[in-house]
């Protein structure tokens, strides 16, 4: 009796698969895309290896003055020394552990918040939000139990965008909610005011924001009182942001179904409890993804506080690009801020990716 | 409360000694601008001022938009690119970019790149007559002479002419169905009616090129360093996020749009240009509107980096030597309330004209 054996497979032919197909397919499948492709290539070649060998292998990385920095490259040494300032700003040294305290708390404390299975979710989380600010703001500020303290003046660096970020939030949202409840609103007054506060913040640059809050509001205050300037330019920014906010939300209300807002009226709810319980929570879980781009634009606006004189990391960095020890690290300085800020808001709009992909699930049929 | 507010305004500004007003538009300037559009002395008016400021916003905010579109469609439809290396080239470049604050942006274009370039003496030149050096971009200006006028009536008779055939050739394509070839007529007509025009009158303009004499250029149209800089990080910055805008509007329409163009037997060039493109615009429009909005904006960045348009020359030293912050300010922001409303007027009329007709 004869055994049959099947002869092996042939490799698959190499013109439909493989490296050597996959090219052929994706980079030189007719003359347009050769050409594109040969193009692409020689930008990346202008472009890739002088960079590279700027940021790494030209660079110089040890050392404490600028002698040191004897290579063609980027001289890190000025990030390195500086990085204090960047991170800190006038921030005393001996207290900058507060500020370290402050992150990690906020680290920690919001980490449970991202375990799927934390039980009582709702209520941990309005109590850290509640508990928190208070807590960062006595440990930043000092001046209670003997804690030595420190002036806004003082703050500064990456520190100071942060917090500047943080609170504008925070006092951006419930605002931006109610302007867009407002703008919704039956009455027509109200309408009418939500609707003007909405579309002059959203017409007008920061810039000019931060200005009037910095020459404006001094002359509407009683002689002699003093604001402090991180708390003005705290304020501008709440405003203008609570606009994009109100129209992020706004949209998310106008996506809710007529029925909602009917069924809850059916139910005998009062407006608050309507709003409240049928129809926010909806519309706000339908404009998380807006909401984050919101943060991420807030975020970068916060460079703009270097126009009226607060020591952000922009600025901490445009200063010590100005040193005379330190002339002509203009480059080294603005490429670390740049990353700095590109991490940030990268990770958020990944975040915000992640986020839409996670919630689009829940109207799926 | 109201009152409480205006009495203590009423103080604080007796207490400086600042009228408050309008009259200090006035009064003479006292200080120099680096770059008018208009012709403008020290002893000129604040008015003036504010003219040249809001024109070299308008300035901005123009080649701007005009530039970030463009840049930012190329890069939107790279982004579509079966082409893999293209494709993530795009990727990288709208990723990079539009996570940067555009003020750190203008800084580092500013400061580390133009401010760093060298001098006058060892300028980089283009073509033996633009020039590229600390002191900004020179190139040649064009200079009016007689034949100028005429040239400029041919333009408009040969766009006029442009119109008319357009509308002769759908007309006849309605009521025949005969094509005709539109877009080469038309560019024939655009090149030999000024082209004749010349040939009779002369050169329309004449060219005066930059020339280096002692530590600078003279002759010549100069850009400065700060124009370039805030131009080009704000086309950049701006161009991204345009070219997700686009990205998202040609993925929009429904790849069943696509084969049934091209069951009715248009070639690929009319399926994009009359099926895709325009059902795309719809969606691209309203948030293109808010970015160009958004550029108009951000032109007020150039404070960071003291070009003189708006904020920086009049909410900036206008209002540090006269005092008139209310003042100043409200002139400010009304201008900016007035460039949003107008541009989003302008382009809701637009988006109206274009928006689906549902039946």
């Amino acid at each position: 009796m004869t055994s049959h054996t099947f002869k092996p497979d042939m490799p698959p032919p190499s013109k439909v698969f493989g490296p050597m197909a996959w090219i052929r397919q994706n980079l030189f499948s007719n003359w347009i895309n050769t050409l594109l492709t040969l193009f692409a290539l020689y930008l990346i070649w202008l472009i890739v290896p002088p960079l590279l060998s700027w940021t790494i292998f030209d660079a110089n990385w040890v050392g404490t003055t600028r002698a040191d920095c004897t290579k063609a490259g980027a001289c890190w040494v000025f990030i390195e020394q500086r990085i204090g300032q960047f991170m800190y700003g006038y921030y005393p040294q001996e207290l900058r552990w507060r500020v370290d305290l402050t992150v990690w708390l906020a680290i920690i404390g919001a980490a449970p918040l991202f375990i799927k299975m934390m039980p009582r979710k709702a209520i941990y989380g309005l109590s850290f939000l509640v508990i928190y600010p208070i807590v960062a703001f006595f440990l930043l500020h000092g001046g209670v139990f003997g804690m030595t303290e420190v002036a806004t003046s003082q703050w500064g660096g990456l520190m100071l965008t942060l917090v500047i970020a943080t609170v504008g939030i925070a006092g951006a949202l419930p605002l931006g909610v109610i302007l867009a409840l407002g703008r919704r609103s039956d009455m027509p007054a109200i309408r009418v005011i939500c609707v003007t506060f909405i579309e002059f913040w959203r017409g007008v640059p920061l810039i000019t924001v931060l200005f009037m809050s910095s020459v404006m509001l001094p002359l509407f205050l009683p002689e002699g009182m003093n604001f402090d300037k991180l708390l003005r330019a705290l304020i501008g920014v709440i405003m203008f942001q609570s606009a994009y906010v109100a129209e992020v939300v706004r949209g998310g209300m106008q996506a809710i179904p007529k029925g909602q807002y009917e069924a809850a009226a059916a139910m005998g709810l009062g407006y608050w409890r309507r709003m409240g319980l049928v129809i926010l929570p909806q519309a706000l879980k339908l404009v998380i993804p807006g909401l984050v781009n919101t943060v991420i634009a807030l975020f970068k606006d916060t460079s703009l506080v270097i126009i009226i004189g607060l020591f952000d990391l922009l600025n901490s960095v445009k200063q010590a690009a100005a040193d005379p020890n330190w002339l002509g690290m203009a480059t080294e300085g603005y490429v670390f801020a740049a990353l700095v800020f590109w991490i940030f808001c990268f990770g958020m709009s990944r975040y915000s990716i992640h986020l839409e992909r996670k919630l689009d699930t829940g109207h799926k049929r | 409360m109201g009152w409480y507010l205006f009495d203590n305004t009423q103080t604080n500004l007796q207490h400086r000694g600042i009228t408050s007003g309008f009259g200090f538009l006035e009064n003479s300037a006292g200080f120099g601008i680096a770059q008018h559009l208009i012709p403008f002395k020290e002893s000129d008016s604040y008015a003036r001022v504010f003219l040249i400021g809001l024109l070299n916003t308008l300035l901005v905010t123009f080649i701007g938009v005009i530039l970030a579109t463009l840049l930012g469609f190329i890069v939107g439809v790279a982004r579509l690119s079966n082409n893999w290396i293209v494709n993530k080239l795009a990727t990288v470049y709208v990723e990079v970019f539009r996570n940067i604050p555009p003020l750190l942006q203008i800084l580092f274009w500013y400061f580390a790149v133009f401010l760093t370039l060298p001098g006058p003496r060892a300028a980089h030149g283009f073509l033996g007559s633009f020039f590229v050096s600390s002191r900004g971009l020179n190139m040649p200006a064009a200079i009016t002479n007689d034949a100028t006028w005429p040239f400029v009536i041919s333009i408009v008779l040969a766009i006029v002419a442009i119109v008319i055939m357009t509308k002769w050739a759908n007309k006849r394509f309605e009521a025949t169905g005969e094509p005709f070839h539109k877009f080469w007529a038309g560019l024939a007509l655009f090149i030999v009616i000024p082209a004749l025009c010349a040939l009779i009158f002369g050169a329309p303009v004449h060219w005066e090129l930059p020339e280096l004499k002692g530590f600078n250029f003279v002759g010549g149209w100069v850009l400065i360093p700060e124009l370039l800089a805030l131009t080009l990080a704000l086309t950049v910055y701006t161009a991204a996020f345009i070219a997700e805008i686009v990205r998202s509007g040609i993925k929009s329409v429904s790849h069943g749009q696509t084969e049934a163009a091209r069951s009715l037997g248009l070639r690929p060039g009319p399926t994009l240009r009359k099926v895709i493109i325009p059902q795309a615009m719809r969606v691209i429009i309203p948030p293109l509107t808010s970015q160009y909005l958004n550029l108009a904006k951000n032109s007020s960045l150039a404070a960071g980096i003291g070009y003189p348009e708006m904020v920086s020359l009049f909410a900036g030293t206008v209002l540090n030597q006269t005092g008139q912050a209310i003042e100043v300010i409200a002139i400010t922001m009304s201008v900016y309330l007035a460039i949003s409303i107008s541009i989003s007027l302008l382009m809701n009329w637009y988006n109206k004209r274009i928006a689906l007709i549902e039946r």
